[in-house]
């Protein structure tokens, strides 16, 4: 496995720039997930990485050394798309094996063997493995696309958004199974995706990526808890942290169109108009709490409940652990945990950290 | 507004059954949710209560009223789809006038209601524009006010939300939502998504492999679950479900030192569902189960996850099953570390493996 980084990368199409000065690393044994909305240059990063598209400007180093003269084939990077691309009319066992049958490798086969059932094995496939792939369902196939990655031993896993075609139970599993796999093997990977659940909770660091530019880079703590623009604040993060608009005036911030104001976080330069951020479960109803608002809907996910309260003319999303049983229509009250408050500049810069 | 029930509503294709026989009242003014995998025979329960499919069997009744064999526009039920199928071609007025005036609605009457709607839905500054022009949220919103725009007896709707992305569906399930508390019409909802049927449902009709497998508010599917099917499907991630031994009040987990006791209340119940066999599921949601270490059971991390305002702890309590249990987030596990912890014995819930039945406490007569 190797340590791979991106100096100053920059590409161009036809009236876009993909890529605009792209420079972070992904360590040796490293989860690093590049985050990012569609046209962010998520899959321009993978394809220029794997030698699939060449870079206009920078430099892509793997251990230290550049490899920008080298073709695809001899980068030794394992991909793993989103449309799984197996061989239908060939046995999984023989998917698996393909690779490592390229006439480069010379490898023999019972090494061949070996790997492949070790491979099948932390997958869960080895049952499947004299079966077609065509008779395979979505989430087995995604399984045997990711072994036919893993018996090569890659420097690096390039994956594109693998678990984008699957439905939500079986994403859910995978999720926590290329988790796994990847810390017991100390793989490197660099894991593409759009969904910022995938990211939180695969991820040893985030990158987070927006029209060609890096945004963020921190781990998933990092992002969730000091996002560094109002762009990552809201991508990460579901419901969506409130985001108000606000004026401060001495000490005390008062958040417009409402009541509702807080203290001025301790010893913070803050300007006289900002925008404030507060993630829902900072907002807690409490009949202690100093602020009043009126329950609008409520949403009982199982799990956690998110209530819509109306306050002034301003709808603030509140998470509750649990089935709640506020009820439409009625009086709350409820506290802002104002210790997690996040403050951004009307630019939607984050002012401190 | 209206009152819809199915009796043995059923439908088959050739010998195959996409709904069997199923029973359903939907309350005026209630939101009900159809839910299930695909192919659970949700949407051809819709289509039939539209019309737009026909009955093998049964008898379906709007306001009481026979309507098994009327044509869909003799139904008075509206039906939104997951692709808008809107006009392109035309502004978003005309689509959304585009029913009132095929009643043959006076000119003002139309002007009225379009007015009225795209209020309620926040689209006035769209009514000139193209729908083709449009973002996927704005031509949904303009597809649900062409279907409010009737003040139909009932709305009908096909994963409307289906579409959007993640942050939208967001949105618009809350509006929805919304829109159905200030106009209180019935509405029969399909989804795949159980997170949605959760959020929205009055009630949840759970559906599998085209038989219905339970009916009822989302506390009562979430919390008391009535098979092993329903206990997995709902919540992200699904109830925990353990296979046990039970003996003695005790559910032990055959191959390792864990063991849970069985709340004596459960005891009468499980031991009469079970018949003398030893095997049952131990279920329990992720929340139900706490860290602790004079926690009754153990097991190694598996992997840990950040989910935002709290962490999900995935635990492997022998040797093939990983449960997960919610912990507060900021703590640091190392895979393979081993952990104890103790199940909330009011969340514990039992199944029998045999019927994949959930074992239903007696109720003390």
């Amino acid at each position: 496995m190797s340590n791979v980084e991106l100096q100053k990368v920059s590409k161009q199409f036809p009236g876009v720039k993909a890529l605009d000065a792209v420079s972070f690393d992904v360590k040796d044994g490293e989860f690093c997930v590049l985050l990012g909305p569609t046209g962010a240059g998520k899959t321009t990063t993978l394809r220029v990485i794997a030698g699939l598209e060449r870079q206009d400007e920078g430099s892509v180093l793997f251990d230290g050394a550049p490899v920008d003269g080298l073709p695809p084939a001899e980068r030794d990077v394992a991909f793993v798309f989103q449309q799984y691309s197996l061989y239908p009319t060939m046995s999984v066992y023989d998917n698996l094996a393909f690779p490592l049958r390229a006439p480069s490798r010379r490898i023999a086969e019972d090494q061949i063997r070996r790997r492949v059932e070790e491979a099948a094995e932390t997958l869960r496939i080895s049952h499947l493995l004299d079966r077609k792939t065509a008779h395979l369902s979505g989430g087995e196939m995604q399984r045997v696309s990711i072994g036919r990655a893993i018996v090569r031993e890659p420097r690096i896993f390039l994956m594109d958004e693998p678990l984008s075609n699957l439905d939500a139970k079986l994403r859910e599993a995978l999720r926590v199974e290329l988790q796994h796999l990847q810390k017991v093997h100390g793989s490197t990977t660099l894991f593409v995706t759009h969904d910022q659940i995938e990211a939180l909770t695969m991820a040893d660091r985030i990158v987070v990526l927006n029209t060609g530019k890096i945004v963020q880079i921190g781990t998933p703590e990092d992002i969730y808890d000091r996002p560094a623009t109002i762009f990552v604040a809201q991508l990460v993060g579901t419901p969506r942290i409130n985001l108000l608009k606000s004026r401060r005036e001495d000490s005390t911030l008062f958040i417009e169109k409402s009541q509702l104001h807080l203290p001025v976080p301790d010893g913070k330069q803050l300007p006289s108009e900002l925008l404030i951020g507060i993630r829902p479960e900072d907002i807690v109803p409490d009949l202690e709490g100093k602020f009043l608002g009126k329950v609008i809907l409520t949403e009982p996910l199982g799990v956690q409940t998110v209530i819509h309260i109306r306050s002034g003319d301003q709808t603030l999303l509140s998470l509750i652990p649990g089935m709640a049983d506020l009820r439409i229509g009625e009086e709350v009250r409820f506290k802002i945990i104002h210790e997690r408050l996040h403050c951004f500049s009307l630019q939607g810069v984050r002012i401190f950290t | 507004m209206a009152k819809i029930e199915l009796q043995k509503v059923e439908k088959k294709f050739g010998e195959l059954h996409a709904v069997k026989p199923m029973d359903l009242t939907i309350n005026d003014g209630e939101f009900v949710v159809l839910l299930g995998p695909s192919g659970c025979g949700k949407t051809t329960t819709l289509r039939m209560i539209s019309g737009l499919e026909t009955v093998t069997g049964g008898k379906i009744l709007l306001d009481g009223r026979d309507v098994t064999w009327l044509h869909p526009s003799e139904r008075d039920i509206a039906f939104v789809f997951q692709f808008y199928a809107l006009y392109p071609h035309i502004s978003a007025r005309d689509n959304i006038a585009f029913p009132l005036r095929a009643q043959g609605e006076s000119r003002h009457a139309v002007e009225q209601r379009v007015k009225e709607v795209s209020a309620l839905l926040r689209i006035e500054h769209l009514l000139d524009q193209r729908p083709g022009k449009l973002s996927g949220g704005d031509q949904q919103r303009i597809a649900l006010a062409r279907a409010l725009v009737r003040k139909p007896a009932a709305f009908l709707m096909d994963e409307p939300l289906g579409a959007l992305d993640a942050d939208l569906r967001e949105t618009m399930r809350a509006e929805i939502k919304r829109l159905h508390i200030d106009q209180h019409a019935t509405t029969v909802y399909v989804t795949h998504d159980q997170i949605e049927a959760m959020a929205m449902g009055d009630r949840i009709v759970v559906m599998s492999e085209a038989l219905v497998q339970q009916i009822g508010p989302p506390a009562e599917v979430y919390y008391d679950p009535a098979n092993l099917f329903v206990a997995k499907f709902i919540g992200s991630p699904g109830m925990n479900l353990v296979s046990a031994v039970y003996q003695d009040g005790v559910a032990r987990i055959p191959g390792t030192e864990n063991r849970c006791r069985v709340p004596a209340e459960w005891q009468p119940a499980v031991q009469s569902a079970l018949q003398g066999e030893p095997e049952i599921i131990l279920g329990f949601r992720p929340e139900a189960a706490h860290l602790e270490p004079s926690g009754e059971l153990s097991g190694e991390v598996y992997a840990t996850e950040l989910q935002g305002a709290y962490a999900v702890l995935h635990v492997n309590v022998n040797t093939s099953e990983i449960v997960h249990i919610r912990t507060d987030r900021l703590i640091d596990y190392a895979i393979g570390e081993t952990v104890r912890f103790s199940i909330d014995p009011k969340m514990v819930r039992f199944f029998n493996p045999k019927t994949e039945l959930a074992i239903s406490r007696q109720r003390s007569s």
